[in-house]
């Protein structure tokens, strides 16, 4: 389904981001990546659709391997990865609609999208899934008028009209109180169980990632430490991902939710 | 109780630290100010002389004559159709400019040879531009628009260019995540960004143009600047002081218009 094979990337500075990761993910879960910040997590996402060049390593979408497309053919795979990001990344001065609409972008003409005429049944789509995230009303208010948990489901939208294949998040909780963020990540799990596909999410609150996620990645200085069940987390792990520090609390907090 | 350290006397750091450079630069900007003046001939006297002429000048100036109204409203209409046309022509042509010389959008040969353009666009102002172009293709407005336009693009391949380089890149970047191509990105993550600038610039360049038409007809490049200059060189200076006062109200109208349409850009 997909995979991700010894990926390496090098920035002009010098700086190894990622030292050969490799990842499979054979059905539709949550992939929770843990890691400090600086370990290469955004880079990683970055890398799968290429927002970020790799410097090598194979990735493959359904059997098409992503790293060697050019031009058109990038531009579709990419449509198939709907991407949702740390600030939102909304287009600020347009509306709600027009936001969302933007994850059509990859399937019609560049006339269509100049004078906004994209077809009924996206139209009706982006209806039904303003409504299912509670934004019924708001499609002709402009994205910056909105707050950030609103914008974030905005995103999340953009993302799935795309009709991908795969989700990739990067902190999509970063800018959110503990409530909002938790009915953000609580969405994307929904969404994707819904559409039957695999979500990559970055995040850095260790509680949130190991609650909705079906399986953790942890990644230290670009090297894959720990991939496994959530259960598995240990303060071991976390040590392992993060360094030394005293992790007895935030382990012993997401056990005493579950009770 | 010590006192040494509550009477310490503080002063400003100097803006330029070295006493040496400063009082060089001080002393000679000084010097070269008086030589400047000597050398001009900057005198009490002509100042006395001149002014008795200069109330006489503007004596014969009033009241302005509209009798030769058919010639100032040619000139007058001529220099608004090369405002609007050389506007429009640069408005349109700078969205290529200003992608090409945003170091952000554009690849580095590109770049390059925008920037150059437009370093050579700004380095002259609308009237040499004009004299080289009466020179390669004739009298008249056709001349004058090529000269409003292409000082134009350089106003707008710098400053659009330069707005273009501080959007926010997060936009960009979620639609290229979308799969767009090029076109679609610039469409969707460049322009909304920078509309208000675009919008407010346009406007601003006709206003300029407007000015710059009335002007580069001294030179003969059309437009009312060419009547004004004839009415001058025949002593008619209340036929002059009719086209002076047209070109205020234009200017003033555009002032309003322009002044208008920015209050209502966010």
């Amino acid at each position: 389904m997909f995979s991700v094979k010894n990926l390496v990337k090098k920035y002009p500075t010098g700086q190894m981001a990622l030292k050969g990761c490799s990842v499979d993910i054979d059905k539709a879960q949550i992939v929770s990546i843990f890691g400090p910040s600086g370990a290469g997590k955004s880079t990683f996402i970055r890398c799968i659709n290429r927002l970020v060049e790799p410097t090598s390593g194979e990735v493959y979408l359904d059997d098409v391997e992503i790293t060697s497309l050019k031009g058109r053919e990038l531009h579709k795979a990419r449509r198939q990865m709907g991407m949702i990001f740390q600030e939102y990344n909304l287009i600020e001065r347009l509306t709600v609609m027009e936001n969302v609409l933007s994850g059509r972008l990859g399937y019609v003409s560049f006339l269509q999208a100049m004078f906004r005429r994209f077809p009924k049944e996206s139209i009706d789509e982006a209806f039904y899934l303003l409504e299912r995230v509670g934004l019924a009303g708001y499609h002709n208010q402009r994205a910056d008028a909105l707050s950030g948990g609103q914008r974030q489901r905005v995103g999340i939208i953009r993302a799935l009209i795309q009709h991908p294949k795969i989700l990739l998040v990067d902190e999509p909780t970063s800018g959110l109180d503990p409530k909002t963020a938790m009915i953000i990540m609580q969405l994307i799990k929904d969404l994707a169980k819904e559409k039957d596909i695999p979500a990559i999410v970055n995040i850095h609150d260790v509680a949130l990632g190991q609650r909705y996620a079906d399986r953790i990645i942890g990644l230290t200085e670009g090297k894959i430490v720990f991939d496994g069940p959530p259960a598995e987390v240990s303060e071991e792990t976390l040590t392992m991902i993060y360094g030394e520090e005293d992790w007895s609390k935030t382990i012993r907090k997401v056990e005493d939710e579950e009770e | 109780m010590s006192t040494s350290s509550l009477s310490t006397v503080w002063k400003r750091d100097h803006f330029i630290k070295n006493p040496w450079i400063r009082w060089t630069i001080i002393i000679a900007g000084t010097a070269y100010i008086i030589f400047a003046l000597n050398d001009i001939h900057f005198d009490m006297q002509r100042m006395r002389e001149g002014w008795p002429r200069a109330v006489d000048f503007f004596h014969r100036m009033v009241p302005p004559d509209f009798s030769r109204w058919p010639m100032i409203q040619k000139g007058v209409l001529e220099s608004l159709q090369m405002a609007v046309i050389a506007t429009t022509v640069s408005i349109i042509l700078a969205i290529p400019l200003s992608l090409g010389a945003a170091r952000n959008i554009s690849i580095k040969w590109v770049y390059l040879l925008s920037r150059a353009f437009v370093v050579i666009a700004r380095s002259f102002p609308p009237i040499i531009v004009a004299i080289i172009f009466v020179k390669a293709f004739g009298f008249g407005p056709f001349p004058g628009i090529l000269t409003l336009a292409f000082t134009a693009l350089g106003f707008m391949g710098k400053l659009l260019g330069e707005a273009i380089e501080n959007i926010d890149p997060g936009q960009v970047e979620a639609v290229r995540a979308t799969g767009a191509n090029w076109f679609k990105v610039q469409l969707y993550g460049v322009a909304p960004q920078v509309m208000p600038r675009y919008v407010g610039l346009s406007i601003y360049l006709l206003d300029i143009n407007l000015r710059a038409s009335t002007i580069i007809g001294i030179v003969g490049a059309g437009g009312i600047g060419g009547a004004l200059f004839n009415a001058f060189h025949r002593y008619e200076y209340d036929t002059a002081f009719a086209i002076l006062l047209v070109i205020i109200v234009i200017v003033l109208g555009m002032e309003f218009i322009s002044s208008k349409v920015r209050g209502r850009l966010q």
